[in-house]
């Protein structure tokens, strides 16, 4: 069945919403404006106002009820509007729901949801294009995925939902229009990382909206004799090390792309990972590509300058096979 | 800034329940007077924040309150735990850092957590506890329950931008937050007159539509009667209601607080109203207390004081190889 990302999150939504009376969905505008991108349109009307909850604009204060209700027994699944607003939320999702278990001594646990959008693309500007999901992926006590196919995006949030603890779902704006074969069945782990495209020459190391880019590289890597494997992290923390480090012991070349600033960037986890345990099985200095360290720019040839693009990541790759 | 008299004049209660009070309020000093001590011991780390002064607005409050009902305080929470039901010596070991602790000595002294008495923390954010009171009464809403939950915090809360987004939230959805703000005057070392433009607290939660009481925090007569109406319209679908306690810290801060910023004479006209001494005063002045029966339950609270010590310095510590335990689920 052809699906886009957007209707396959919504088909996910919708069905946790009728699985379970605790589940309810609230944020901004994700119900009588059908959702800032559409991903919610029509559950308004199929759920009603209770469990499809329009919230003010108030991301700590209904973050925070959100964990609160996870405490009180519901499921609560909070739309952030975008990675760029979820920081008035930081405090409750840093502060409160990451520790709860921890710091009660394991007598609390907080089955939240939170699911966000994010990254650049669209000639949005600095103040809406961050890739931050290297801040969350950082912090002990949250679970951050990354759905970046059509079945991971119908597959991954009912797991989500019946995981006990806090859980950050970054969907890639980008993406919400891709569209898709949806193999049955599509029921998805939140461990794994997966090989997309098997390859021998070199490993392309991604998540989130870089993944069709990689696969675009892999494709001109293709052109010129370079059987490129790409892997999709899919989850961000915790970071499913096995499955990386199989694909760099056996291509002994990695490339990891990441739409995250450089500095500090989850690329950067992965390549200290690579070079902790599977050192020796390199044959070439690792690489990366992350977006320039600057603020998005609004004008599109200085955007698509600032991120990662399918010829860099070529280059990249190209580079580590001199 | 003239203080208004002491609290005095009739208490309406039987004496049975006033003994009660009395002992509660006891029980918090006394605990909170020795814990001083064992910090100064060592035996008690990190940040230890007293609530002597302030014992009438826990007390007052939580008497107010059903077992089902929720309950979420601050760092400034040991009262509230006690009365709340958790036992002295839970309470102790927990701020001794020990495993028999309420959180396996992982919180400490600002993170008390009971899930049996429903008391979600201990949160040491300023205002952090309070969206999550918001959730916890949605929740309760969703589900049908006719609960209250009780959210404590300072007036320092009160600057945060979050008290203005959960009251509207709570008032909005009108969800059964009992909102308790212990307002001691001082946002650590900042006197509220010189953080706020308004200072008349009520009229913030008013600007909500929540409806609002103003009590003397010194007078736990005043407090449980004002707790229990409020309460009460909670209970009754009436949606979340404000209470301003107004209170006073005796101590400083926190033991790191050298306690410059405020006159010591402001802390001596203070103590002239101090909650505990008051209400045994007018509990005596009416025959209801004794002063031979107030010293065999300062005894017997003392008592309990010492097997907590004793308790405490018994208990074990956590194994080092649990540290990445309950993180997250296993």
């Amino acid at each position: 069945m052809k699906t886009s990302y957007r209707e396959a999150m919504r088909a996910a939504l919708r069905e946790a919403l009728a699985a379970d009376p605790r589940v309810f969905l609230m944020g901004e505008d994700v119900g009588k404006y059908g959702g800032s991108y559409a991903v919610s349109k029509g559950l308004l009307e199929e759920f009603g106002p209770e469990r499809v909850r329009d919230t003010p604009l108030s991301e700590l204060a209904f973050v925070g009820a959100g964990i609160g209700a996870a405490l009180g027994g519901m499921r609560p699944i909070v739309e952030v509007m975008t990675v760029n607003f979820s920081l008035l939320a930081l405090d409750q999702i840093v502060n409160t729901a990451s520790l709860y278990r921890h710091m009660s001594g394991g007598q609390f646990s907080v089955p939240l949801v939170i699911r966000m959008a994010t990254g650049a693309g669209r000639q949005i500007a600095a103040q809406h294009s961050h890739s931050l999901e290297n801040w969350y992926a950082h912090v002990p006590g949250l679970k951050v995925l990354a759905p970046a196919t059509v079945e991971d995006a119908r597959g991954m949030l009912a797991p989500a939902l019946a995981d006990p603890d806090p859980v950050v779902i970054f969907e890639h704006a980008q993406l919400y229009n891709m569209e898709g074969e949806l193999p049955e069945p599509w029921t998805r782990d939140i461990r794994s990382a997966a090989v997309r495209k098997q390859g021998s020459a070199v490993s392309l190391i991604t998540y989130g909206g870089s993944l069709p880019k990689t696969f675009a590289a892999a494709e001109l890597l293709a052109k010129d004799g370079i059987d490129a494997e790409v892997v999709d992290l899919r989850v961000l923390r915790p970071l499913d090390d096995a499955t990386i480090m199989a694909s760099v012991a056996k291509c002994r070349r990695a490339v990891i792309i990441d739409e995250g600033w450089k500095t500090g960037s989850l690329a950067a986890e992965v390549m200290a990972r690579i070079v902790e345990q599977a050192f020796y099985e390199l044959d070439a200095p690792l690489a990366r590509v992350c977006s320039e360290e600057v603020p998005m720019p609004y004008a599109r040839h200085m955007e698509e300058a600032a991120l990662p693009q399918p010829a860099k990541i070529v280059a990249a790759a190209k580079g580590l096979l001199r | 800034m003239t203080l208004a008299p002491p609290p005095s004049g009739p208490v309406p209660w039987e004496r049975d329940f006033a003994l009660a009070m009395t002992r509660d309020m006891l029980r918090i000093r006394r605990l909170e007077e020795r814990a001083a001590e064992l910090y100064g011991e060592r035996k008690i780390r990190g940040f230890l924040h007293l609530y002597i002064g302030e014992e009438a607005v826990a007390v007052g409050a939580l008497h107010a309150l059903a077992p089902e009902d929720n309950i979420v305080a601050t760092y400034r929470e040991h009262g509230h735990a006690l009365v709340r039901g958790m036992p002295m010596r839970t309470i102790m070991a927990e701020m001794y850092g020990k495993r028999e602790g309420c959180s396996r000595g992982r919180g400490g002294s600002m993170h008390l957590f009971d899930a049996r008495l429903r008391l979600y923390g201990g949160n040491a954010i300023v205002g952090g506890g309070l969206p999550l009171a918001v959730g916890l009464a949605l929740a309760d809403k969703l589900q049908g329950l006719r609960r209250v939950t009780a959210c404590f915090f300072g007036e320092g809360a009160m600057a945060e931008g979050v008290f203005h987004e959960s009251m509207n939230l709570a008032a909005l959805w009108q969800v059964p937050v009992l909102f308790c703000c212990e307002n001691n005057l001082y946002a650590m070392g900042t006197a509220l007159a010189r953080s706020e433009s308004q200072t008349d607290l009520c009229v913030k939660a008013a600007a909500y539509k929540v409806p609002t009481l103003k009590v003397d925090g010194q007078d736990v007569v005043a407090v449980h009667e004002a707790a229990r109406k409020a309460q009460a319209d909670v209970r009754a679908g009436g949606g979340p209601f404000f209470v301003e306690f107004q209170t006073y810290r005796y101590r400083a801060h926190s033991m790191f607080d050298p306690d410059l910023y405020r006159d010591k004479k402001e802390i001596e006209e203070w103590k002239t109203r101090g909650p505990l001494h008051t209400f045994t005063a007018r509990l005596k002045a009416e025959g209801k207390l004794t002063e031979e029966q107030f010293l065999a339950l300062d005894a017997e609270v003392a008592k309990e004081v010492e097997d907590a010590v004793a308790f405490a310095e018994a208990c074990s510590w956590e194994p080092v190889e649990d540290l990445t335990k309950d993180v997250t689920a296993p």
